[in-house]
């Protein structure tokens, strides 16, 4: 047993929360030093799922990535072919059809609804409330429907390409698009009506975990997470890419809605929150979507000059940052992937200190933390 | 402010033979200090309120094998003033060991864990500096590009036959005779 894992007082046990739990949001294994039911100390333990995407990524061209993206978040994987492209064609200065800048929002931002309603809905399964995780994934399966419709997958997209996307949309995906923003509000609500405001529910989340703005900072906390601890700060609209300073929406932030500033409840609310956001979003960009090219010129064989660059997008979890080091060649010469769960795991030892092992489930699915995108 | 404005305020701080020049033509310039120089650059940058760097975005490494060294570099961001800014420092690849700033910002743990387990660096004064993805027992840095896959990783093979390819000498197996 290592040195880290070892128990702080002779009442204790040690406890394995993990590798294979269903609470755990994926493959993540969790080191509990426990007294009776309290969580003196609980340390992640992560790599489970580590498959080198950064070493792969220097050894393929910077088209042949793409679909490697997909299996970066695969809950929102049109945010990591979103997050690629922003990323390669920022350094390479692509232009990119108007067309295809509105239905990548689209893909989007119907993926950040999908994702949320896993997040929303896992979250209230994990804390016992089966019913609210149906009532979510029914309406996540109208989003895979219309997004198998635009690209032909239903879980890794693949959609989006250097310079534009793979597909045109259809009037069949545009006319049920509509039907689906129409009969997701009153859905949305019918699902708050069920949880939401449930007493036991807010009972569970309301003063759990709280995460200061500080510490959100410092923590490197982002998204929701950061969002939900009172900062309004969202990618989409301080650093703005795409097209969506064109657009209409609000920053959703926590308020301390039912406890304190920052807590779980604060956390939920803003995912809720974001998916009315969205809605809207898609709606401006269906008014707003201009016919065209789908797809811009890009050479062949795609060159970078030689440089590196920073590129940070909003992806459904937060921010997805991807770092490239480019000498010129066919293939990036560094690659390196910043995402969102990582560094919301990495608080968590923090604010795990002191709480019953139930409320540490609370605290996952607070994060909505997705494995995959941790380990990379 | 801009990389420039802030690297001009900067210098009112901190001497300009400590802090470098900037790299003012790439698209997001940056300094490049000293490891022993390091906390001292980044607590101005960080404590300084008209900079106020209260995020480390983003914390990694690059392998210049050619040169011979280890990059770090850390992309700095301010919620307060929304700006960016990035150092970089270099050590050598053979033993690189470079300050830890989990001390300034505690997000700077993990990040620095991982290029530990990728690249090799030793994040002096570090906490708990262990290997964050791949087993306690594994050898070597994966990330460095001269690094070669081993035939057995922690006695298991990492390469196996190719079910494709009939075997030699008339042996039976793989999907080619099915």
């Amino acid at each position: 047993m290592p040195e880290e894992f070892a128990i702080s007082g002779p009442d204790n046990m040690l406890l394995n929360m993990g590798p294979q739990h269903p609470s755990t949001h994926g493959v993540i294994r969790f080191v509990l030093d426990t007294d009776g039911e309290v969580v003196t100390k609980a340390t992640p333990v992560v790599g489970y799922l580590h498959r080198g995407i950064e070493k792969i990524a220097t050894e393929m061209t910077y088209a042949q990535f793409m679909p490697i993206t997909d299996r970066l978040d695969y809950v929102a994987s049109m945010c990591g072919n979103l997050a690629w492209c922003e990323a390669v064609e920022r350094m390479a200065g692509i232009e990119i059809p108007r067309r295809a800048q509105f239905l990548r929002v689209i893909a989007t931002e119907l993926n950040r609804i999908s994702s949320h309603l896993v997040a929303v809905g896992s979250f209230c399964n994990d804390v016992g409330g089966v019913t609210p995780l149906v009532v979510a994934l029914r309406e996540r399966e109208a989003i895979n429907d219309l997004l198998e419709m635009l690209s032909g997958a239903r879980l890794t997209y693949n959609y989006m390409r250097l310079g534009g996307v793979s597909r045109d949309m259809t009037d069949q995906f545009k006319r049920q698009t509509l039907e689906f923003l129409d009969h997701f509000p009153p859905a949305l609500d019918e699902f708050n009506r069920l949880i939401t405001g449930n007493k036991i529910f807010v009972e569970r989340l309301a003063n759990i975990a709280v995460v200061t703005p500080e510490d959100a900072k410092a923590y490197g906390l982002n998204g929701p997470n950061l969002r939900g601890s009172g900062i309004e700060f969202d990618l989409r609209r301080n650093e703005p890419y795409a097209v969506y300073p064109e657009l209409d929406f609000k920053v959703c932030t926590g308020e301390g809605f039912r406890g304190q500033l920052g807590d779980a409840y604060d956390r939920y609310m803003v995912r809720i929150n974001e998916m009315y956001e969205s809605i809207k979003i898609v709606r401006q960009c269906l008014e707003m979507v201009p016919d065209g090219e789908i797809k811009g010129k890009v050479p062949r064989v795609l060159k970078v000059p030689a440089g590196e660059r920073y590129t940070r997008t909003e992806s459904a979890r937060g921010e997805m940052g991807i770092y490239i080091v480019s000498n010129g060649g066919k293939t990036p010469y560094r690659v390196r992937v910043r995402t969102s769960s990582y560094s919301a795991l990495s608080i968590f030892e923090k604010l795990s200190r002191g709480l019953m092992i139930a409320d540490l489930v609370v605290v996952i699915g607070s994060f909505d933390i997705v494995a995959p995108e941790i380990d990379r | 402010m801009t990389p420039e404005e802030i690297y001009r305020h900067t210098l009112e701080k901190i001497p300009a033979e400590t802090l470098g020049e900037l790299a003012a033509d790439a698209a997001q310039p940056w300094v490049t200090v000293a490891p022993d120089q390091l906390i001292e650059v980044l607590t101005v940058l960080r404590d300084d309120p008209a900079l106020d760097f209260d995020c480390l975005d983003c914390l990694t490494a690059t392998d210049f094998l050619d040169d011979g060294q280890i990059e770090m570099v850390y992309h700095l961001w301010s919620y307060t003033h929304e700006h960016l800014f990035v150092v970089k420092v270099r050590v050598g690849r053979d033993d690189p060991a470079v300050p830890s700033v989990s001390e300034l910002w505690p997000a700077a743990e993990w990040y620095e864990r991982e290029e530990y387990d990728m690249f090799g660096v030793r994040f002096t004064g570090h906490p708990n500096l262990t290997r964050l993805f791949l087993p306690d027992e594994w050898e070597g840095y994966p990330m460095r590009l001269d690094w070669k896959e081993k035939e057995t990783a922690l006695g298991i093979p990492t390469t196996r036959p190719d079910p494709l390819v009939p075997k030699k000498d008339g042996e039976t197996g793989g999907a080619a005779d099915a």
